[in-house]
């Protein structure tokens, strides 16, 4: 009994440090492949994940220990705007100036619905003014609905 | 003109107009001999503190831009460590700009190969943008009066410096 006891405490204190010390490292919140994915190598002006220049593998090596860290995705893109810049960052961020690259596509295409919006119906109103036309209200010239009238009667039209 | 063809006009002319708007704003400054010296206060490396050109008004000073992951930069430091050593009794200064770089590997560069001289850090490539550099090492020669007398898109070593910097002081340009 005494040997058993003696047997798992030393176990424990084997086994112990080890499970503390890996309780107390950072989880990762993210991935390296994550984050390459998203931002840029600036001098290559490709994605960092399509880069390998020597100022690319550095910014791999800043990237991979700020994800062992346990920084955040987030955390990480802050990190890497002060060191970089914000020409790092492959999708602009949505304040100040870069807001505009999400507006002027949004403004063009409603743009685009009304103006398309108002040829379509600038189309049709040309369409009821032409003499003849299906949905053309304008009478007949005088005289003329009757010799029509006679026509189709004549042929059995 | 009818309002269908001024839109179409407009149209046309917010479409050149974006055009043209990107390309101006595509690339960096132009500078040239005579032009004063891009300048702005940058951290230093390293730290606490901020420097800035302007600081050295007076003396000649040689801009050297730099990064910690470029290679002809670590071969040109020692000789940029010498000159500085042999000219700054003579109004002669050197500063180096660490560009396009994370700090910590700038500042193990400068482990590496130490220097005496004001080193400060520019974030990103805005530095870059304003010498209108083209990669790394650069090297940019200011008068005292802060207007650039020379610049060397290339590293340099003991003999560029002695023959192309060097007279430039000795001769005393004129801004």
């Amino acid at each position: 009994m005494l040997l058993l006891v003696a047997l798992v405490g030393a176990a424990l204190a084997f086994v112990g440090p080890s499970a503390a010390v890996a309780s107390a490292a950072p989880q990762p919140q993210t991935t390296v492949t994550a984050i390459e994915g998203e931002v840029m190598c600036p001098i290559c002006g490709t994605l960092l994940e399509l880069s390998d220049s020597p100022q690319a593998r550095r910014e791999k090596v800043f990237v991979a220990k700020l994800v062992a860290a346990g920084r955040s995705k987030a955390e990480i893109e802050d990190a890497l705007v002060a060191q970089y810049g914000p020409e790092v960052l492959a999708v602009p961020r949505g304040s100040g100036f870069d807001l505009t690259a999400y507006l002027v596509p949004i403004v063009a295409l409603l743009a685009a619905i009304v103006a398309l919006a108002l040829a379509v119906a600038r189309w049709r109103r040309d369409g009821r003014d032409t003499p003849g036309a299906a949905g053309s209200e304008r009478p007949l010239p005088d005289g003329d609905a009757e010799r029509l009238d006679a026509d189709i009667a004549r042929y059995d039209l | 003109m009818s309002a269908r063809s001024l839109v179409a006009f407009l149209a046309v002319l917010a479409v050149i107009g974006l055009l043209a708007f990107g390309l101006l704003n595509k690339g960096g400054a132009k500078v040239a001999v005579g032009d004063p010296v891009p300048d702005k206060a940058l951290s230093r490396l390293p730290g606490p503190g901020h420097g800035s050109l302007a600081e050295e008004r007076g003396k000649w000073v040689l801009v050297n831009l730099w990064a910690s992951w470029c290679i002809p930069c670590r071969e040109e430091a020692p000789d940029l460590e010498r000159f500085y050593r042999r000219e700054r009794d003579r109004g002669v200064t050197v500063v180096g700009i660490n560009v396009q770089d994370n700090e910590g590997d700038a500042l193990a560069f400068l482990r590496a190969h130490p220097t005496t001289y004001t080193q400060l850090r520019s974030v990103g490539n805005e530095r870059s943008s304003a010498f209108g550099s083209i990669g790394v090492p650069e090297n940019f020669l200011v008068t005292p009066r802060g207007r650039l007398a020379l610049i060397w898109r290339s590293p340099v070593d003991d003999q560029i410096l002695r023959e192309r910097v060097e007279p430039l002081i000795g001769g005393r340009a004129v801004d």
